[in-house]
């Protein structure tokens, strides 16, 4: 497969802060490619340094093998569609389309031709005559995308474009976009801090912290194998234990809580240095009196303390025994739980393989979600 | 107290009253002024002596009407060249200048906008006098080293011009840069991203968006420059402009020729200023 | 972010700033300082021209200088406090209490005569105020006025005609801010109890106060600046310092003592500003938007 977008050794500084920093990846042509972080990670920087808008301080952006850094953002074979969209108010949509058609020269029913076409594409035929202000949040939306797509850039670079959007509709375009990417089959590097949004639409997702990646991987990889405490939080949701590590005579690892549980972990550590680590384990992971099987299970005993009702979705808020610690577990909707009341006792497991752990890192972790 | 809370009737009786007279103090005098404009009468007063159209056609020997009146019409002239020449130039100033300090960053920056906004607190007669002592400092100046006769440093067109154009500059910057603040910036990037260059980002975005204040701009410093009295008044030559010319004739007393000149003056400034409105809200919702 | 275009062209820079630069400095800056050198100038009884403090001394010599400058100063002053409390009422009836379909046309109602240029509007004054004027005339005939009466060329007419001349440059800028008073306020406050009085002191003025000064400092400059009014309606044997300046420049030929009142008169204008400013805590940038 060709190389659409490669970025080597990338580094932004802006005085004494580093936005971005030491990046390289490499972009298939036709992927979707989700850079996911945090607000201030870097990610904006790293976009607007492929758009153009930034000169990066060091290092090299590569587009079809040819270095652009020389070239001008308005020469750049790569569009971006704009956080606002920065659709032009005092144009209608056709004119908005046809403003970059135009400014490559082109004339007359060509550009009459491909503006309709476009259109027809994200679904909005016959639109060409209506004022932006006309336009709906998701018709903006797509006007916008419909805008930068028509010049066949090689790469789309989006910025959070359904940041603005209400949820429904957020639902709703994400979908769409992806559609639509796999239809044209042009590369998009797109931006966002919302998780979901980069798993479901990407082949593609790099998590991004503080100006450097923490990981490059598929949405599945991601999930099930996060490279570092900051992805095992960032991506998805997490319980988080505060552990201690230890190792038994037959060469079995445990992490070892302050209330005195030990659960046993599926792979070795190092134990040399400092021995606070973070044990992860997904809500979705934990099961719900586990009963006996072959495979060794953790068990812990906790109370409930309320049921978080939300469909599908649905969790416990339980407390280990001695601990206050509240963690969240997956409350299946299929009738087997309906007994649980707040304040039941229950046991709660997990198979060893489902527990990720890293060590303490001393880093501020982003909260949000 | 406001619409929706409950007030008893004398309040709001004598809260309309106070309106009403209100509205009667701002437009009796001129009302009054318009009307006596048809008053075929030799003096701008009552007595009523019927309906006359002499004081706008009349051709002499006793009333000379407005279109007849030479010493008048070529000071509405004068008036016009001026207004013209001051509201092209402090209009292109002060778009420049909104650029200058909405879009530029530079060392005294802040002291460049205090200096911008000063003229809003000089007094016109204080601007007057000084453009006046400092053009003729500098017209002696040429004059004694190097010879030259520099003309247009003595009262007259071009000192005018350049009076007014020193306080109206500061009102259309400050119209321009309304709006360009209220610009989004990622507009221009959008269309450099999309392949336009400076000059074209400039012409069809910026520009395009501005276009509604710089026209608005354009026409209040006509307007303002057209009725400036205090600046104007020191700095004229022999070529009076219309408020000038007026002044000396209502010192002095005058026929209701004043009063044609002021139906005409009114009617056509309140059609400016009223398209003027209507035009800039539309534009702003667009 | 800032500095977001890339290769910045210093040339755009240049192409603002420098006609920016000459108006600032030809118009503004260098005139104002000649005209603070002309008045520390002065020729002695040779002829020779040299530094001297005689234009100052002057002014303060000649009680007729000092007491028409500080006559001028004081009625700014007061013309403004009356253009402030006709406006609050006016501003408040045009934005909160008239219909909403009428505030558009209120509005422009109210921007028409501020359009129309200041000489018409005394003018109008002196025909319905003179003594052959129409409401003398109105006076006669209905029997109240046995003769006419002038009732031009005095103080209470002057000050009537400044107040008109200058009152819009106060309504426009309260307005702008009154507007966006959100009524839910003046609610909140009534639903509280408070009284009408207690609603202006505590919720309505504080809002305005940007919208007041920014006003006040437009009117009170425009009527200390003022020249047409009070030479056309004010008293004869009083003037208006503006007349000072003009009868020294023009009439006495004195452009040396002239810009010595003139320096003064920008003085006062600045000094009282500043001061307004200070008392009421306001910035100027602010203020002036």
């Amino acid at each position: 497969m060709q190389i659409a977008l490669s970025v080597k050794n990338l580094t932004k500084k802006f005085g004494d802060f580093t936005a971005v920093n030491n990046i390289s990846f490499d972009v298939e042509d036709g992927k979707f490619f989700s850079i996911l972080g945090p607000s201030g990670c870097g990610k904006t920087t790293l976009l607007r340094m492929i758009a153009g808008f930034h000169k990066p301080t060091s290092g090299i952006i590569e587009i079809r093998g040819e270095n652009v850094l020389e070239v001008e953002p308005n020469k750049r074979p790569v569009n971006l569609v704009f956080q606002n969209l920065a659709l032009f108010p005092m144009m209608n949509v056709f004119e908005n389309i046809a403003f970059g058609l135009r400014r490559r020269g082109e004339k007359g029913p060509e550009v009459d031709k491909k503006v309709n076409l476009m259109l027809e594409r994200v679904g909005l035929p016959g639109y060409g005559g209506k004022q932006v202000n006309q336009l709906s949040g998701g018709q903006k939306q797509r006007i916008a995308i419909a805008r930068a797509l028509v010049l066949d850039p090689t790469v789309l670079l989006l910025d959070e474009p359904l940041g603005a959007l209400d949820a429904k509709l957020r639902e709703h375009m994400k979908v769409e976009l992806k559609k639509l990417q796999v239809e044209v089959g042009t590369t998009f590097v797109y931006i966002t801090h919302d998780q979901s949004e980069a798993m479901v639409m990407s082949d593609y997702v790099a998590v991004m912290n503080s100006g450097h990646f923490e990981q490059l991987d598929t949405p599945q990889n991601l999930y099930s194998n996060p490279a570092s405490s900051f992805v095992a939080q960032f991506v998805g949701n997490n319980n988080k234990f505060l552990v201690g590590l230890k190792k038994d005579e037959s060469g079995n690892f445990y992490a070892t809580t302050p209330e005195g549980g030990e659960f046993l972990l599926s792979e070795p550590f190092d134990l040399e240095g400092q021995n606070t680590f973070e044990m992860y384990v997904r809500p979705e992971a934990m099961i719900i009196n586990p009963k006996a099987g072959k495979e060794k299970i953790n068990e812990l005993n906790a109370d409930v303390k309320a049921i978080l009702f939300d469909g599908g979705n649905s969790r416990l808020l339980v407390v280990p025994e001695n601990s206050k610690q509240e963690l969240i577990v997956a409350l299946p909707q299929n009738h087997q739980f309906d007994h649980i009341k707040a304040k039941d006792k229950i046991r709660v497991g997990w198979y060893p393989k489902s527990a990720v752990c890293f060590k303490k890192s001393e880093e501020k972790i982003y909260e949000e979600l | 107290m406001i619409r929706t809370l409950p007030n008893s009737k004398a309040y709001t009786a004598a809260y309309r009253l106070f309106i009403a007279v209100f509205f009667i103090f701002l437009f009796s005098p001129l009302l009054i002024t318009m009307i006596l404009a048809f008053n075929n009468s030799m003096f701008p007063s009552l007595p009523w002596k019927g309906f006359t159209l002499d004081w706008f056609f009349g051709r002499g020997p006793d009333k000379i009407g407005i279109f007849h009146d030479d010493s008048n019409l070529r000071s509405i002239f004068t008036s016009i060249r001026v207004a013209v020449a001051v509201s092209a130039l402090s209009t292109l100033v002060g778009t420049m200048a909104a650029f200058l300090f909405e879009q530029e960053d530079f060392k005294f920056k802040q002291v460049f906008y205090f200096l911008m906004l000063a003229p809003l607190v000089i007094p016109g007669v204080i601007l007057g006098i000084s453009i006046l002592l400092f053009t003729n400092a500098v017209g002696l100046f040429f004059e004694d080293k190097l010879g030259f006769d520099m003309k247009f440093l003595s009262p007259g067109y071009w000192l005018v011009v350049f009076g007014q154009f020193s306080f109206i500059t500061t009102i259309t910057t400050m119209t321009i840069s309304a709006r360009l603040k209220k610009f989004d910036r990622t507009l221009e990037e959008a269309a450099y991203n999309l392949g336009a260059n400076k000059f074209e980002v400039l012409r069809f975005i910026t520009l395009k968006y501005l276009r509604p204040s710089i026209v608005g701009a354009a026409a209040i410093a006509f307007l303002m420059s057209f009725e400036n009295f205090n600046t104007t008044l020191f700095l004229v030559g022999s070529d009076q402009t219309l408020p000038i010319n007026l002044y000396l004739q209502v010192r002095d007393g005058s026929t209701p020729v004043i009063n044609a000149i002021a139906f005409l003056l009114i009617t056509f400034t309140s059609i400016v200023a009223v398209a003027n409105l209507y035009g800039g809200n539309k534009k702003d919702q667009a | 972010m800032k500095n977001s275009k890339p290769h910045k062209i210093r040339w755009s820079f240049i192409i603002f700033f420098t006609p920016v630069a000459l108006w600032l400095f030809l118009l503004i800056v260098f005139p104002h300082l000649e005209l603070l050198k002309m008045s520390f100038t002065g020729t002695d009884f040779y002829g020779k021209s040299g530094f001297t403090l005689e234009n100052y001394g002057e002014f303060f010599k000649e009680p007729i200088y000092w007491r028409t400058f500080a006559r001028t100063a004081l009625y700014s002053i007061f013309v403004t406090f009356i253009v402030l409390v006709i406006s609050l009422p006016v501003t408040f009836y045009i934005t909160k209490i008239a219909r909403v379909k009428s505030q558009g046309f209120l509005t422009i109602l109210v921007l028409i005569p501020f359009w129309v240029s200041e000489l018409i509007r005394v003018y109008g004054w002196m025909i319905l105020l003179r003594e052959s004027g129409v409401i003398n005339r109105f006076l006669v005939k209905l029997g109240i006025f046995s003769v006419p009466h002038e009732m031009l060329y005095n103080d209470i007419t002057m000050v009537m005609g400044l107040v008109y001349t200058s009152m819009l440059f106060m309504i426009v800028p309260i307005i702008g801010v009154m507007e966006s008073l959100d009524d839910a306020l003046i609610e909140a406050a009534y639903d509280l109890g408070a009284k009408k009085t207690t609603i202006w002191r505590k919720i309505i003025i504080p809002y305005v106060t940007p919208g007041i000064m920014s006003g006040s400092i437009i009117v009170f400059m425009l009527v200390l600046g003022s020249y047409l009014t009070p030479k056309l309606m004010g008293g004869k044997n009083a003037l208006w310092f503006t007349e000072q300046i003009y009868n020294s420049m023009i009439i006495y030929f004195n452009w040396n003592q002239g810009a010595a009142f003139g320096f003064l008169l920008l003085l006062l204008s600045s000094l009282i500003i500043f001061v307004a400013l200070k008392v009421t805590k306001q910035d100027f940038k602010e203020v002036v938007k």
